[in-house]
């Protein structure tokens, strides 16, 4: 789609192709479709909320939940130009490595603090005479 | 070394010269810059991933205070999110057009960008100064400071975005298309991208779950 025609040798100082192997996958097709599918999947889980069209907040929950992952995806290759091959694989590797600490941080903290609260609030006067 | 290499070759009869079964160089990129500033940007990710922690933890405690339903007011975070999207392909454009070597149109998508970067900041300071101006502000309860924490340090980022590319503007104009600024309008195109990734996540996760709840 729409192509960009890149030639780094025609460029007037000698070390101006530099950059351009990076960008050699940037293209307006890239960006409009990335646009367009972001456009969508924000758009459904705004109308699912504001129409209130699952009854049951909870599926509604997981519904825009994976509405987000989705979007996240489609950011990140369509914006982000993520790919598994880009900086010799690095930048995937430092993105699974942040996934993993954010995974970490986000399920550890709820899950200890959860716990936490249904554990640690203080028992009432009747539940204490009845401690054995 | 003439024994040594004979020996070689007579030892490996069946093998042919010139096989080797070894890495004998290292990848290295040839820019380091853009690398550098994604192991950046993934590092930030981690600070939103505590404050979003912190949201998760304290979102319930209104502390009597009102909660998510009663004070989001859904359609301005819609318009928000489509400023925050339609910036993000603007700043799309004005790479396109820097890879085409045209000054002129890089310069006028940029300024796109940060019109639309603006009237995201503004919708949102006059969203903090309503519930503010309510009592409904950071110390009311723990739901409505992590809430500002969160929202704020999003708020923040964009800011500091439009600050950074007002910078490139000025430095463009001046300099021109030149290799540093290709490569610094590459790092704030990651950034501006990355700051929508998280607003994705702000809105599913405060916004719309904050009103369902």
């Amino acid at each position: 789609m729409n192509a960009l025609n890149l030639n780094p040798s025609a460029g007037h100082h000698g070390n101006e192709g530099e950059v351009d192997h990076d960008t050699l996958h940037i293209t307006v097709g890239g960006y409009v479709t990335g646009f367009v599918l972001s456009v969508i999947l924000t758009a459904i889980p705004f109308w699912l909320v504001m129409n209130k069209v699952f009854a049951s907040s909870t599926v509604t929950t997981f519904v825009i939940l994976g509405f987000a992952i989705v979007q996240i995806y489609v950011h990140m290759r369509f914006f982000l130009h993520m790919t598994s091959k880009a900086e010799g694989g690095w930048t995937w590797m430092s993105l699974i490595f942040m996934i993993v600490l954010v995974v970490i941080t986000l399920s550890g903290s709820l899950w200890v603090m959860y716990h936490l609260k249904t554990n640690m609030t203080l028992p009432s006067p009747e539940q204490m005479r009845n401690i054995p | 070394m003439a024994d040594l290499t004979a020996t070689l070759s007579t030892g490996r009869a069946g093998e042919p010269p010139g096989l080797s079964f070894y890495v004998s160089g290292e990848y290295h990129p040839e820019n380091g810059t853009l690398l550098g500033f994604w192991i950046y940007l993934m590092s930030d990710s981690l600070v939103f991933a505590c404050l979003f922690a912190t949201y998760g933890v304290l979102g319930h405690n209104y502390a009597g205070g009102p909660s998510g339903a009663e004070i989001f007011n859904l359609s301005l975070v819609a318009v928000n999110t489509s400023l925050l999207l339609l910036s993000s392909i603007t700043y799309g454009f004005a790479v396109i057009a820097m890879t085409r070597k045209r000054v002129g149109a890089t310069l006028a998508w940029l300024a796109v960008t940060g019109l639309l970067g603006c009237g995201f900041v503004g919708i949102e300071l006059h969203e903090f100064a309503n519930l503010i101006q309510e009592g409904n502000g950071p110390q009311r309860s723990a739901f409505l400071s992590s809430f500002f924490t969160l929202v704020g340090t999003h708020g923040l980022h964009v800011t500091f975005g439009i600050v950074w590319l007002v910078t490139l503007m000025w430095q463009v104009a001046k300099r021109g298309l030149i290799a540093a600024n290709r490569r610094r309008l590459m790092c704030l195109s990651m950034f501006w991208h990355f700051l929508d990734v998280i607003w994705i996540g702000v809105f599913t996760f405060v916004y719309l779950m904050g009103t369902l709840a």
